[in-house]
């Protein structure tokens, strides 16, 4: 099957969207970094949003979970459309998210154990003896039973990303998101996360979001991929129809080639200052 | 023409600063006041391990603070004194000076060295480290979970301090009053006492209450704005006991004008 090109997912209109983004825009003051980014999540599948550094992919995700807010279009999930709700109810459907960030964001001031109770204890009424036995339960799920006592800052690096997914499994998500995921790890520990996330998404059939632009390890995890270029989707379709594509920036991308115009140092100055600048996020963040 | 402008865009960002600590500070208030009736949680947990950092870690410095500077405060006024043969008003100078205005200030000054700076690097370090974002994501609101306890801790905890501080203060001046004044440690102690009423001692704790306030805000929010990388953080700091120092002694400024006219 061709792979689609800008525009929107909407064959297998059996399976049911569990995300769906219509001509979503984001923009940050003047400058918008998204224009128009429209597609569909379904239930229980594994869409990784590939793009590279300044393509938007981060700034999509940020707004799917509700950190930044659109300035156009629609992202329905659950039911809501989170352009139009208001804080309290977006901090409902967060209650049916996790997300795993990119530097894993544990409290460093907890122990793992507390960092992963800590939605439990906020959101439930359960009893301490039961979230006990629950976050024991989601740390033998991520591979780290036993460390609930130990501080974030006496992990590895991908035991600490184990550990965030832990904290974001706590409360039974019905999509979890990650940023990065094998971001900062070696290509060892960068497996292990891969597997972990398959496992997941083979016990527990969730719906699962990634943002990546690793190349190995989307095309393991993914069902279907979105490429995100300058705040465009450039294409959109499973990882045989991602990897046949003759589109040319898929497969420059794909295939590892550097932007021609970098090899003339104006045409690569002209680049940075323009299109691939990344955008000034609010409180001075650099990053798009 | 370009200076008006300069100073109308000043104006206009000072206002929208002062606007921001108003913000922020109703938020935590609401969280305090407010939310626990509505089935939220009240952290009283992480409120008292705030107020042990920000109130009785800082004794053992404050008091050293207070003591010396009751002596000084003695000294100078001793100086002026004794030319007119009031030396024995030392004690009244003392404790007037100390419970109405450098008790509290002094309190706050060291308050904001300890816990202003504190709050901004550890909000910031948090901000870059993506946990704040992660709280959000959590459904945790960073205001509830992180600055409602600060403000709890610091509005309780600044006027205990300052009460503290005056003390320390009158002790520190009765050292001279002993030595030099021919006073006994009781009978100046009774002096200060008899020279203080009611009002004064309110007074300094009401303005230590805003000031924890104000401290609060003023670390917090600039923990919260901090942008990214180790550097700014850095900057969050000096800018939250920079603009700290600077929002106390207008806020000082405005209560002892309240006082003034409401007392006159």
């Amino acid at each position: 099957m061709a792979i689609r090109e800008l525009e929107m997912d909407r064959d297998n209109s059996d399976s049911e969207a569990m995300v769906s983004l219509r001509d979503l825009r984001v923009s940050y003051g003047d400058r918008e970094i998204l224009h128009g980014i429209s597609f569909d999540v379904k239930r229980g599948e594994t869409m990784v949003i590939l793009g590279g550094s300044g393509s938007g992919k981060s700034t999509l995700l940020r707004t799917l979970v509700g950190l930044e807010r659109p300035s156009a279009g629609e992202i329905w999930l659950r039911g809501k459309n989170l352009a139009t709700i208001s804080d309290d109810e977006m901090d409902e459907i967060r209650k049916h998210i996790g997300m795993s960030f990119q530097g894993s964001a544990l409290f460093g001031s907890m122990t793992v154990g507390d960092n992963v109770a800590l939605p439990l204890r906020e959101h439930t009424k359960l009893e301490d003896s039961t979230i006990e036995i629950m976050l024991r339960l989601k740390l033998e799920q991520v591979g780290l039973a036993g460390f609930e006592y130990y501080m974030p800052s006496q992990l590895s690096g991908g035991m600490m990303k184990r550990a965030a997914v832990a904290r974001a499994l706590a409360m039974d998500p019905e999509i979890l998101f990650f940023d990065e995921p094998s971001a900062g790890l070696d290509p060892i520990i960068a497996a292990g996360i891969d597997q972990l996330i398959l496992e997941m998404k083979k016990a527990f059939r969730m719906t699962i979001i990634v943002v990546t632009h690793e190349l190995a390890s989307a095309f393991l995890i993914a069902d279907r991929m979105v490429l995100i270029d300058k705040g465009n989707v450039v294409a959109i379709g499973t990882t045989e129809e991602m990897r046949d594509s003759n589109q040319p920036r898929v497969r420059q991308f794909l295939d590892r080639v550097a932007e021609p115009e970098v090899s003339r140092e104006l045409d690569y100055l002209q680049m940075l200052t323009e299109d691939r600048r990344p955008a000034k996020m609010p409180g001075g963040k650099g990053r798009a | 023409m370009e200076l008006v402008s300069q100073i109308g865009c000043g104006v206009t960002n000072g206002l929208a600063y002062v606007g921001s600590l108003a913000n922020l500070t109703g938020r935590a208030a609401w969280y305090t006041f407010v939310a626990p009736f509505r089935g939220k949680p009240l952290r009283l947990t992480r409120a008292f391990s705030q107020a042990m950092e920000c109130g009785v870690l800082a004794l053992p410095i404050l008091s050293l603070i207070t003591f010396f500077f009751g002596l000084i405060l003695a000294l100078q006024s001793a100086y002026e004194l004794r030319k007119f043969g009031a030396i024995d008003l030392v004690a009244t100078a003392v404790a007037v000076s100390m419970t109405r205005e450098l008790g509290p200030l002094i309190t706050a000054i060291v308050v904001i060295g300890r816990s202003g700076s504190a709050f901004a690097a550890e909000i910031g370090t948090m901000k870059v480290t993506e946990e704040i974002d992660a709280l959000e994501t959590m459904a945790i609101s960073p205001v509830s979970f992180l600055v409602a306890p600060k403000f709890i801790a610091m509005v309780v905890m600044l006027p205990c301090l300052t009460i503290w501080a005056n003390t320390m203060g009158i002790l520190g001046g009765g050292v001279f009053g002993v030595l030099q004044a021919d006073f006994t440690i009781g009978r100046y102690v009774r002096t200060s006492i008899d020279a203080l009423i009611l009002r004064d001692i309110i007074t300094g704790l009401v303005k230590s209450m805003m000031f924890g306030a104000t401290i609060t805000a003023v670390g917090c929010l600039e923990g919260l704005n901090t942008g990214a990388g180790a550097e700014e953080v850095g900057k969050s700091t000096t800018r939250a006991v920079v603009m700290s120092i600077f929002m106390v002694v207008l806020v000082d400024l405005v209560f002892t004008m309240l006082f003034f006219f409401l007392e006159g």
